[in-house]
């Protein structure tokens, strides 16, 4: 009884380090290039590290048994007639109802530092404020309530493009250019069906629907062109809806964004 | 209460037709109905299952090159729809259901047998209606979704012949509902007592509520959809100042369920496998009874989760995902009990077996991914990309198909009163689950990298994965024909079975196999213990 208890520990310990091992050495993301990135990831490891030990153990109990308690071809009669084990079922109910309720709490911890708990109708006093927070998300807004100090861009999507309208510089640009480590906020309205907006290296989606204006708030933090992709089923040319999304240094954004500017005085 | 009929009554009211005829006929028997659900589903799947291939040759390359992309649409929009309304909900709930409820009740028949009857046959008239649709001006292309505006947009007859067949289709499917519910609660053996009714009746009950309450709300809501789209209102389109959020709250209303519509029943199927083939008695029988019920209740209140990145404000989103998040607790009691059912057995290591095997690991990784995607911020990154599409793969096919096929494995001998040939089974478990690995693994990998789905054509540095998962697909769609020849070969001279090949001790198996027309001979038997392997009274047997 002793050595069975053993070996149970042994292998639950084998499977904890192997999935800590692959969790920690496996990288299964694209680059990090926004502040949202970093936060993400870290929830990433973290479930992906307990769904492995989960899915491992699972997968492990059942082989086992498989060989363990196959029918040998000399063996008649049944198992035993074991139908429950009540003290058993409550340990398997409260683990994971423990285990889903920190998962829970930690991915609202990590909603909130990504900002999504914000309510963006009243983002003005908020952001400015609290100018750390992000967000991921979005709520409905009546009209355009972007805070002076961030770059506000307006996006408008349609049938199969995107479209980048600078107000400040009163142009519109087919490719999205953005200053590093600058926090950029943006409304975006669909002119014909739903029209999703993904960077899959900012961790960041938000659909972009007709009728009901959106806002998605991002700071990157590389230097580096990225695709921005639909997400949403949008019609027969879907697959072919990307843009890119341009981080460039402060410096070269500047040059581009006065070489576009189309308003009287230059800022 | 044990309902009977009129042996020269019923021979008048459409059960004459003898042999293979009587599957053609509409007959009132609950064993040819749900003959008649099975192969007509299966005869579905094989259609789905080309579009599927379509796809995965298409996605060969990151061009679109394969096939036209309107038609690209139409066929993952047809994919879908078939695979969940013609295959997967008729078979797990109409043929097994159908098949199996009268026997483990112990009564004749289905409470209502007409209505069983219409409940199957508006199946294959609204499934080749939606083929057909294709041949008019192209058939849906608005995914299986159909979300306005684009299902407002797209070419008018597709879309309309795509919801005149979904809501037959979910007529057909409450119709089936009712019928359970009242065959489980009305139409019992005296005696049997609703603790000592067999797991897949539990299943049974617990999805029909579903079916019941859900149902009818998908049903208003396409019907809302169709008025925008022949008779200009507006209710969705933004045009006309409708919303197109609260569309998708009423469709996931129902679609959200329609997962458990899905999986329960193939729960309920896989508690009757296992303690057969391991010779153990159900491991937790009322703990898995409360936890169906746990994710009836708790199905009914997560459908916003498919929604993290539409229009919903920041407390919702969060109740969304504790909610669901929890409808782990009860679904990984019932994986836990399953494993205790196979420690300390006597295993037959079995095609039915291992296809119950494959679907626990199968499971518990599409499970996994599950309570990753209710978590708000990872399913904002992976929303709409390979990664769901990966993971409802692993829950409705790793998951629910692969129980089909143990199904099927395990009561073909009672249909047919012939076994299956074992080493063709083995086969086939063992190309289809490498094949559906291999195809939907990779998969996730792909959404997390920036590929989203329902796309024709993608960026050149994932087509090696995709090569990966269509190999994989191409591996699943051979894995067919070993079962197909399996079949055949066996219907025609497989080994005698017996009545009771496995000696379960579940009530179909009590009767001659197959079983006569009102399944017992004389009085039904009371089973009081359909699980009880190991003591003194299954020994003597």
């Amino acid at each position: 009884m002793l050595n069975k208890n053993i070996y149970l520990i042994l292998v639950i310990s084998l499977v904890f380090a192997i999935s800590f091992w692959i969790g920690f050495n496996v990288n299964l993301l694209p680059a990090e290039a926004s502040i949202n990135a970093p936060i993400y990831d870290e929830l990433f490891k973290i479930l992906f590290i307990i769904g492995l030990i989960i899915f491992i153990g699972m997968t492990i109990a059942v082989i086992y048994s498989l060989f363990k308690f196959r029918k040998r071809n000399d063996q008649i009669g049944d198992g035993i007639a074991l139908e429950g084990n009540l003290s058993l079922e409550i340990v398997w109910t409260i683990i994971p109802s423990i285990i889903v309720l920190l998962i829970g709490l930690y991915s609202y911890n990590i909603y909130e530092r990504m900002g999504g708990m914000k309510e963006l109708n009243h983002n003005h006093e908020m952001m400015s404020s609290n100018p750390e927070k992000i967000w991921a998300g979005i709520s409905q807004t009546s009209d355009n309530q972007i805070s002076e100090n961030n770059l506000s861009i307006e996006v408008s999507a349609m049938q199969f493009a995107f479209l980048f309208n600078y107000p400040k510089g009163n142009f519109i640009s087919g490719e999205l250019h953005v200053p590093v480590n600058q926090k950029v906020s943006m409304k975006m309205e669909s002119k014909d069906v739903i029209h999703a907006f993904w960077v899959p290296e900012f961790r960041i989606k938000q659909d972009i629907i007709p009728g009901q204006p959106t806002i998605l708030n991002f700071t990157p933090t590389k230097v580096g062109k990225y695709p921005i992709i639909c997400a949403e089923l949008c019609g027969p040319y879907h697959g072919g809806m990307r843009a890119s999304i341009i981080v460039e240094e402060e410096s070269v954004y500047k040059d581009w964004f006065n070489k576009n500017n189309k308003t009287e005085v230059n800022l | 209460m044990t309902i009977s009929i009129d042996p020269q009554k019923a021979k008048n009211e459409g059960l004459q037709p003898k042999g293979w005829l009587r599957y053609f006929s509409f007959s009132l028997d609950h064993k040819v109905i749900g003959i008649q659900y099975l192969v007509c589903g299966f005869l579905f799947y094989l259609i789905g299952g080309t579009l599927a291939s379509a796809i995965r040759i298409e996605l060969l390359s990151p061009m679109s090159d394969f096939m036209p992309r309107d038609v690209y649409n139409q066929v993952l929009t047809l994919h879908g729809t078939i695979m969940i309304f013609l295959w997967i909900v008729p078979v797990v709930n109409g043929a097994f259901g159908n098949y199996l409820i009268p026997f483990y009740v112990g009564a004749r028949d289905m409470a209502f047998p007409r209505l069983n009857a219409v409940a199957f046959w508006l199946i294959p008239p609204s499934g080749l209606m939606l083929v057909a649709s294709y041949f008019v001006e192209g058939a849906a292309q608005a995914g299986w979704t159909a979300y306005p505006p684009l299902s407002i947009t797209t070419p008018q007859s597709g879309q309309i012949i795509w919801i005149m067949s979904v809501l037959l289709l979910g007529g057909s499917s409450i119709f089936g509902g009712i019928n359970f519910i009242a065959t489980i609660i009305k139409l019992r053996r005296p005696g049997l007592k609703l603790m000592q009714l067999p797991m897949y009746c539990w299943a049974m009950l617990g999805t029909s509520i579903l079916v019941v309450l859900s149902t009818p709300v998908l049903a208003g809501t396409l019907i809302l959809l169709s008025f925008d789209i022949i008779a200009n209102t507006g209710f969705f389109n933004p045009v006309l100042g409708g919303n197109v959020v609260v569309y998708q709250h009423l469709f996931w209303f129902y679609s959200h369920p329609a997962v458990y519509i899905m999986v329960l029943p193939a729960f309920g199927l896989v508690s009757e496998i296992l303690p057969v083939h391991s010779r153990k008695p159900l491991f937790g029988y009322t703990t898995m009874v409360f936890s169906i019920m746990g994710i009836v209740v708790l199905g009914l209140v997560v459908w916003a989760h498919h929604m993290f990145t539409s229009g919903t404000p920041p407390w919702m989103r969060l109740f969304f995902t504790i909610a669901t998040a929890f409808i782990a607790v009860p679904t990984g009691i019932k994986f836990f009990n399953w494993v205790a059912t196979l420690w300390g057995g006597k295993i037959s290591i079995n095609s039915a077996m291992l296809f119950s095997c494959g679907f626990i690991i199968n499971f518990v990784f599409g499970g996994i991914t599950g309570v990753a995607l209710a978590q708000v911020p990872f399913d904002i990154h992976v929303h709409d990309t390979y990664f769901v599409v990966a993971h409802f793969h692993y829950i409705v096919y790793g998951g629910t198909v692969f129980i089909i096929f143990s199904s099927i494995y395990h009561w073909f001998p009672k249909v047919t009163g012939k076994l299956l040939n074992e080493k063709l089974g083995i086969l086939h478990f063992i190309i289809t689950f490498i094949g559906f690995n291999l195809c939907f693994a990779p998969q996730h990998w792909l959404g997390l990298n920036g590929m989203p789905r329902r796309v024709a054509e993608y960026d050149p540095q994932f087509q090696f994965v995709n090569q990966i998962s269509s190999l994989g697909a191409f591996f699943m769609a051979i894995s067919t024909l070993p079962f197909l020849i399996n079949v055949f070969l066996s219907v025609r001279n497989g080994k005698n079975s017996g009545d009771n090949p496995w000696n379960a001790l579940t009530p179909e198996w009590l009767t001659s196999s197959p079983p006569p027309v009102e399944n017992w001979e004389g009085e039904a038997p009371l089973v009081e213990e359909p699980y009880g392997y190991g003591k003194e009274f299954s020994e003597q047997k």
